[in-house]
């Protein structure tokens, strides 16, 4: 799949109408260079995820594999076909279906109550968000009724109309993607879903999300305003610090990896909102350097992200453990899982000569330039987005550092560690995979450009100035001098380790002794003196407080049973979602009484109605 | 020219292997004369790795892999950064692969597999250690980027040698930005290398400690290359801070050799002064508590923001 998707991206857009569906209603389908790409990263991704799910659900999960088998391929069906939509019926239709699907892989553990909490509160945001995007549609066909998305391309609306089209699908395709504050579902689903099906909600199913917007603000509405990319922009960078000031506070490993979700989107809508801009003000290069960056992260992400999903589900399969404070010193146990992860972790710290790098290098280098943006104020303000984005960077790596530290190093922090046992060959290929794909994105950065810009020329509507340097030299700014090359930066440190290591083994004796690891003089302790994953993120809730809505209980000094506890909550939750949670129960409760319960009742309701009726038309 | 260019890489690096544990014995000399103690060599740093060399190494019981790899990494690419950072010749083969940004994921990559082998072990100190360096690490980098954002304004381009070359060539002329951002840098030096307001190299209380927290489980040749890559680190900071804040006297594109001759005790005398100033804030400023680091390196941002103002508004 993902090597017809490859074929396909330098071909023409090939239309098809497959005649099905309702009467005088066909399925437009179309494949250009956009959905190409997006099929890509879908098809890359889920041949390694699905390996591994092939060895993982053998070993049951809730639902019996094979009906779990049929909803996991109606979900990845659902998602091609979004991709491939060409209509707005059938846009809707694939996209319900992928949300239906995916509602019920998260609730594969149905006998559980908070996982059918999770899976409602998740249903019920992908619906408000459908709704958003339909109304969208129906702003964006202007008048022709016409649903065709080449009807919608031919449509001139007016600029009020086309922002409320634009802002209307951002609403829509950000309650997918997890755009604070339009996250909640999030954290809640992607831990609840077996270990595969989060990697692909978070890898894959967010990405069509981005695929919407990309698809309705470049392509659909053609010449987007520059105050539009201010939006995306703020809530990108908003989503990246709130995100990733979540996960370090989280303590359960796949709810930290859902909230890393939310800061990556951030960053992939912080380089469409910058994209937006430049492309609004008339500069095309910069343009194409930041819809690069979102492009290529939105990859990358795929890749990593899967990894450390399915790394958290071999620990799970493996020690029955979802609790970071209850793991520890896993590398010794779990040698593939541990190293695979590895690779994951350094990708999404953001680490040269990894992907991760990549794409912030290049979403750094388009806000380098964002002052010369011909708006006062804006271009002030720009260059400090990237500081935000390099605080989110640096978070990420305080974050990646807790998860592997408290998961795989260490001491293990429960005796019943000692019986983990590594995982399975399907496992391992699927791990691999993924992993395989971190390392040839991050040193490959020229070839997965090259074919990049065959999706950013279509939706910028412009060609780009041809590629110029050798082809291990990222040069996107040829009159700046800014390259960057991995493949030389990776040799280089290698080269300079080997000759140390060599030096060192050469020059001086080898001789070296196993003892215990200093104790101070205390005598022997426990593994209960390593941080817990709370007290690893306790100088992000001390410093970042203001995220947070804490409630602490602290013992006194004479209490004969000390207990401290903290809870942490999310201030959005309690401050949006409940009131208004809230105010739908007063409503339904004020209308309740309209439901008798008695057929006299009902009877007078349909006869008052049809006089209604009856006086309108008369 | 390619084999001067050659040339001048090579020279950079060895130098830079050379004289970072001769500019912390300076640092720690000068801060002994200001603080009226009778000073250590200022060979004191290489005996001492030296003599780490020859000892037997000593592991934890349950260290992995990783543990051991360790100190060759963080080593590497502090060596690896050296070769980067134009210190001497402007003209480096290296560069053109990694600009300041790299830089920055280069400094924090050696931060990350620091922190990792730090909890490798489980005890209390390391992941203690570890955590409070990840904290000063997060704090620290957008200071940083926005240090460079500033300097690369001025010379539209994030490639380092690109921006000591347009500082150098041009007339001589004052930035204010800069003098803004150089306070800035000042700030981040000193909380990126574990200097005295944030943290205090000789000390073993559990209270304060960062850096040293973090090597508490490691000895003989694995201590020397991490006590190697810590002196590393301070020099290639300084270097750093030289390429942007006073790049003259280094040996300009087409320069040749005897500007590289000339560029090595230039370099010197830069480093000489820097450690002066390093000992002279470390001696008259106490030690802040753990929880006012944010403090410090918000200012320390602050002070980049302005010059980037200042940059904007008065395009100096």
């Amino acid at each position: 799949m993902a090597a017809v998707a490859a074929m396909s991206l330098a071909a023409t857009p090939e239309q098809l109408v497959l005649p099905i569906g309702l009467p005088d209603l066909p399925m437009h389908l179309r494949l250009d260079a956009l959905s190409s790409f997006f099929l890509f990263l879908l098809g890359a991704s889920s041949s390694g995820i699905s390996i591994f799910a092939a060895g993982y659900f053998r070993r049951g999960e809730g639902t019996s594999p094979g009906l779990l088998c049929l909803q996991y391929h109606l979900f990845l069906a659902s998602m091609g076909c979004v991709l491939l939509a060409d209509d707005a019926y059938s846009f809707m239709v694939a996209w319900e279906a992928m949300a239906l699907s995916s509602y019920f892989l998260v609730t594969t553990q149905h006998s559980r109550a908070e996982i059918r909490s999770a899976g409602f509160l998740y249903l019920l945001m992908a619906h408000i968000g459908a709704l958003a995007i339909l109304l969208s549609f129906g702003v964006m066909q202007g008048g022709s009724w016409q649903f065709t998305f080449d009807a919608m391309r031919a449509v001139h609306l007016s600029p009020p109309w086309a922002a409320t089209a634009f802002l209307l699908a951002l609403f829509g395709f950000g309650a997918k993607a997890g755009l604070v504050p339009l996250h909640v579902w999030l954290p809640e689903a992607h831990p609840a879903a077996p270990s595969p099906v989060s990697a692909l909600m978070s890898g894959v199913m967010l990405k069509t999300a981005v695929y919407g917007v990309l698809r309705v603000s470049f392509d659909l509405l053609g010449s987007p305003d520059w105050w539009w990319g201010v939006v995306p922009l703020t809530l990108g960078l908003f989503s990246a610090v709130y995100g990733v000031v979540f996960a370090a506070a989280q303590t359960e490993m796949k709810r930290l990896l859902a909230y890393s979700s939310i800061e990556n989107i951030g960053i992939i809508f912080t380089g469409l909102g910058l994209a937006m801009i430049f492309q609004g003000v008339g500069m095309p290069t910069l343009a194409a350097i930041a819809l690069l960056a979102a492009l290529y992260h939105s990859l990358n992400h795929v890749f990593m992200k899967s990894l450390l999903f399915l790394g958290t589900g071999a620990v799970l399969h493996s020690t029955g453990e979802r609790n970071l404070g209850r793991l520890g010193g896993l590398i010794h146990r779990m040698p593939w899982v541990a190293w695979l992860t590895l690779i994951g972790v350094l990708a999404l710290a953001g680490l040269p000569p990894l992907n991760g790098f990549v794409s912030e290098w290049l979403l750094l280098q388009a806000f380098l330039f964002a002052h010369e943006v011909p708006r006062t104020f804006v271009n002030m303000l720009l260059p400090l987005g990237a500081a935000v984005v390099a605080l989110a960077a640096a978070l990420a790596a305080y974050v990646m550092v807790k998860f592997f530290g408290v998961i795989f190093l260490g001491r293990p922090r429960e005796p019943s560690l000692a019986g983990a046992h590594d995982a399975g060959m399907l496992e391992r290929i699927g791990l691999v995979w993924l992993a395989a794909g971190c390392v040839v994105l991050g040193l490959l950065p020229t070839q997965v450009i090259h074919v990049l810009r065959v999706v950013v020329a279509q939706l910028l509507r412009a060609p780009l100035a041809p590629e110029s340097g050798p082809w291990w030299l990222l040069a996107p700014l040829p009159q700046r001098h800014v390259s960057y090359s991995a493949a030389i930066f990776l040799a280089a440190i290698a080269a300079v380790v080997l000759i140390t290591v060599g030096t060192v083994r050469l020059l001086y004796h080898r001789r070296e002794r196993r003892a215990p690891f200093w104790d101070c003089g205390f005598g022997p302790l426990t593994p209960r003196t390593q941080d817990t994953a709370e007290g690893f993120g306790q100088p992000i809730r001390h410093i970042f407080g203001v995220f947070f809505a804490m409630t602490r209980e602290l013992p006194s000094a004479f209490d004969p049973a000390p207990r401290y506890r903290v809870m942490v909550g999310d201030r959005i939750w309690q401050g949006i979602y409940l009131p208004m949670g809230m105010l739908v129960q007063r409503v339904a409760d004020a209308l309740a009484w309209l439901q008798q319960g008695r057929i006299a009742t009902y009877l007078l309701y349909s006869f008052i109605t049809l006089l209604l009726m009856l006086a309108l038309v008369l | 020219m390619k084999a001067l260019e050659l040339l001048t890489q090579a020279i950079a690096v060895i130098v830079a292997v050379a004289a970072a544990p001769l500019f912390l014995g300076w640092v720690n000399q000068c801060r002994a004369w200001l603080q009226n103690r009778s000073a250590p060599s200022i060979w004191l740093p290489f005996r001492n790795i030296r003599k780490l060399f020859y000892k037997d190494a000593v592991i934890a019981d349950g260290a992995s892999p990783l543990f051991r790899a360790a100190p060759y990494l963080v080593f590497g690419a502090m060596v690896t950064a050296a070769a980067i950072i134009p210190s001497m010749g402007s003209a480096l083969p290296l560069t053109t692969a990694a600009d300041a940004i790299a830089l920055v994921g280069l400094f924090a990559t050696a931060r990350v597999f620091l922190a990792l082998a730090a909890m490798d072990i489980g005890t209390g100190f390391g992941s203690l250690g570890a955590r409070r360096e990840m904290m000063i690490g997060f704090l620290a980098e957008p200071a940083l980027l926005m240090i460079i954002f500033v300097a690369s304004m001025i010379s539209s381009t994030t490639a380092l040698q690109a921006i000591t070359l347009n500082l150098v060539t041009q007339h001589l002329a004052l930035y204010p930005s800069l003098a803004f951002t150089a306070i800035a840098f000042t700030m981040v030096l000193l909380a990126e290398n574990a200097r005295i307001p944030i943290d205090n190299p000789t000390t073993h209380l559990e209270l304060t400690m960062i850096h040293e927290a973090m090597l508490l489980e490691y000895s003989a040749r694995h201590l020397a290359l991490m006590e190697w890559a810590a002196a590393l680190k301070l020099f290639n900071y300084a270097c750093v801070g030289f390429a942007l804040f006073v790049p003259w006297g280094i040996a300009a594109g087409a320069g040749g050799a005897t500007a590289l001759l000339v560029s090595i005790p230039v370099l010197g005398a830069k480093l000489a002064a820097a450690g002066a100033v390093l000992a002279f804030i470390e001696t008259v400023s106490a030690k802040l508590r753990l929880f006012r680091a944010p403090e410090f390196l918000a200012t320390a941002f602050l002070f980049a923001v302005l010059g980037l103002l200042v940059h904007l508004l008065l395009g100096a």
